[in-house]
């Protein structure tokens, strides 16, 4: 046993820090399926509260649907439970296969390989592809997993500020020496809803001879008239070089991930991409289920529509009640508070009215930012957001928030 | 050779246009990566920057956070590579 007193003592320190800092995690258990209506346990031990759920990634509402449940039945019964596999051993079922190349086809682009995650997707991509002698330049704001994966590859990195399209143009110049440029982006932000401006992306790309990656995870499925991504939206749908998405969040929810694009680029990530290599395949019945989600998709737009309704009333509901939101057109509705204090003193409010709704603050988002961040489903009705909004209002009320301004929400809470 | 003060100007306009969202009212003694306003990501550009302007190649163990670390550090570190 090598584990001293004194090595103990150096985790029990910075867990302390953590806890002193608040900003220590705890997890709710839930007691019920992923749903706009879940039991919740929290804290631990205590009684299970039934609340409406506006913190899910459940987009269109899929985490629970019957034909998905159904479909995984099906898959449990026919392809068995697990594969005791990576892909290129002996993990690769026909459906495998079956779920790339539909994809492919639902995104526009060439090929498709499968990765047990986004986070793997995005951390295995870039080295795959690229080495020393190129260059990535990324928006400042892309997602966590980006850029561990950017730090896992040889090549060098730089970044431009956040959707500014003419200093991604000073950066492209900058590096035109280089063999290979990516351009990297996330299509939905997550903090703050707001999309990527993929059309000039895709220009600019042109222009400088550069790549562009763009992460779609919280955008497949709904975001674009049929649900094929911010591409779709901005019209330049079956352009983009290389896309990573997750089915863990609108496809179903479960888990997965891939990385879509140029068959040269799937091809490199195929033979290279270290976490398609040496981790498992993904679970026969998560195929299942997606696959069933991307039948359901290309049947119809009714769930996206739904959403797309749900989070036009969401955002007039809140402005009307005085909140300030970041605009935009997303189901990603952040709710402005900018004081972190303020932030888990109105999100403990809302668990205890009945709304699950969740706080964020530095250095999860910037120092002064504080949210709510809310997230709307087709799987919500007219009801359980008039109740909401109710429930918000009633809180908004109390911490006299309501119709205030930035300045004076930070004149009296601080920022 | 440049004059060090025009130097020092010209990298503190950078790291303003580059790294500064508003008026930060940053110096030349601003300390940039231990002030956590320049990342280690963010000084490879910088030093990318510094070598095409003054076409010079710092050595990339030379080119420290501590090196880079204020306006003045980096134009004394351009400087003996001029």
């Amino acid at each position: 046993m090598g584990y001293s007193e004194q090595t103990k003592k150096t985790y029990t320190d910075q867990l302390d820090a953590i806890v002193n800092a608040g900003l220590f995690k705890q997890e709710r258990f839930i007691h019920s399926s992923q749903a706009a209506d879940i039991e919740v346990e929290f804290p631990a031990g205590s009684v299970t509260k039934k609340v409406i759920n506006i913190c899910a990634n459940n987009y269109l509402g899929l985490s629970n649907h019957p034909e998905v449940i159904k479909a995984v039945h099906e898959g449990l019964d026919t392809r068995g439970y697990g594969m005791s596999s990576v892909r290129f051993i002996c993990g690769t079922q026909d459906i495998h296969r079956e779920l790339e190349r539909r994809m492919t086809e639902f995104l526009g682009t060439e090929d498709t390989i499968l990765f047990p995650s986004c986070m793997d997707a995005n951390a295995g991509v870039f080295e795959a592809i690229l080495n020393q002698d190129d260059v990535i330049i990324s928006d400042r704001l892309v997602h966590a997993s980006l850029g561990d994966g950017i730090r896992l590859c040889s090549a060098m990195h730089d970044t431009f500020k956040h959707s500014n399209m003419e200093h991604l143009e000073e950066k492209l110049r900058l590096h035109a020496d280089k063999r290979l440029k990516v351009v990297v982006n996330d299509g939905v932000y997550s903090m703050d809803g707001d999309m990527a401006r993929v059309d000039e992306l895709v220009e600019l790309c042109e222009k400088y001879d550069a790549m562009l990656l763009i992460d779609e995870s919280h955008a497949s499925g709904f975001i674009g008239k049929t649900g094929r991504g911010t591409p779709e939206h901005f019209g330049v749908h079956g352009k983009v070089d290389i896309i990573t998405t997750t089915f863990g969040k609108a496809l179903g929810g479960a888990s997965g991930g891939c990385v879509s694009g140029r068959k040269e680029i799937v091809q490199m990530c195929r033979q290279k991409a270290r976490p398609y290599l040496f981790s498992n395949t993904i679970a026969p019945v998560v195929i299942s289920g997606v696959l069933k989600v991307l039948d359901l998709l290309n049947e119809s737009t009714e769930l996206r529509d739904k959403l797309e309704q749900n989070t036009l009333l969401w955002r007039k509901l809140l402005t009307e009640a005085g909140f300030i939101i970041k605009e935009g057109t997303t189901p990603i509705v952040p709710v402005m508070l900018f004081n972190a204090k303020l932030a888990q003193d109105v999100s403990r409010d809302l668990y205890s009215e009945g709304i699950y709704a969740i706080g964020f603050f530095f250095p999860v988002v910037p120092n002064g930012q504080a949210r709510i961040r809310t997230q709307i489903s087709a799987s919500h009705n007219t009801n359980h957001l008039l109740k909401a909004i109710d429930r918000f209002i009633k809180v908004g009320r109390k911490y006299e928030i309501l119709g205030k301004t930035k300045e004076e929400i930070i004149e009296r809470y601080g920022q | 050779m440049p004059d060090s003060n025009e130097m020092k100007k010209t990298i503190l306009q950078y790291v303003i246009d580059e790294y500064a969202e508003e008026d930060s009212g940053l110096t030349y003694d601003t300390p940039l990566i231990s002030g956590g306003l320049v990342d280690s990501f963010s000084m490879v550009s910088l030093k990318r920057f510094l070598e095409l302007k003054y076409k010079i190649s710092i050595p990339d163990e030379r080119a420290t956070p501590e090196a880079f670390d204020n306006v003045t550090k980096i134009a004394n570190l351009v400087l003996e590579f001029l």
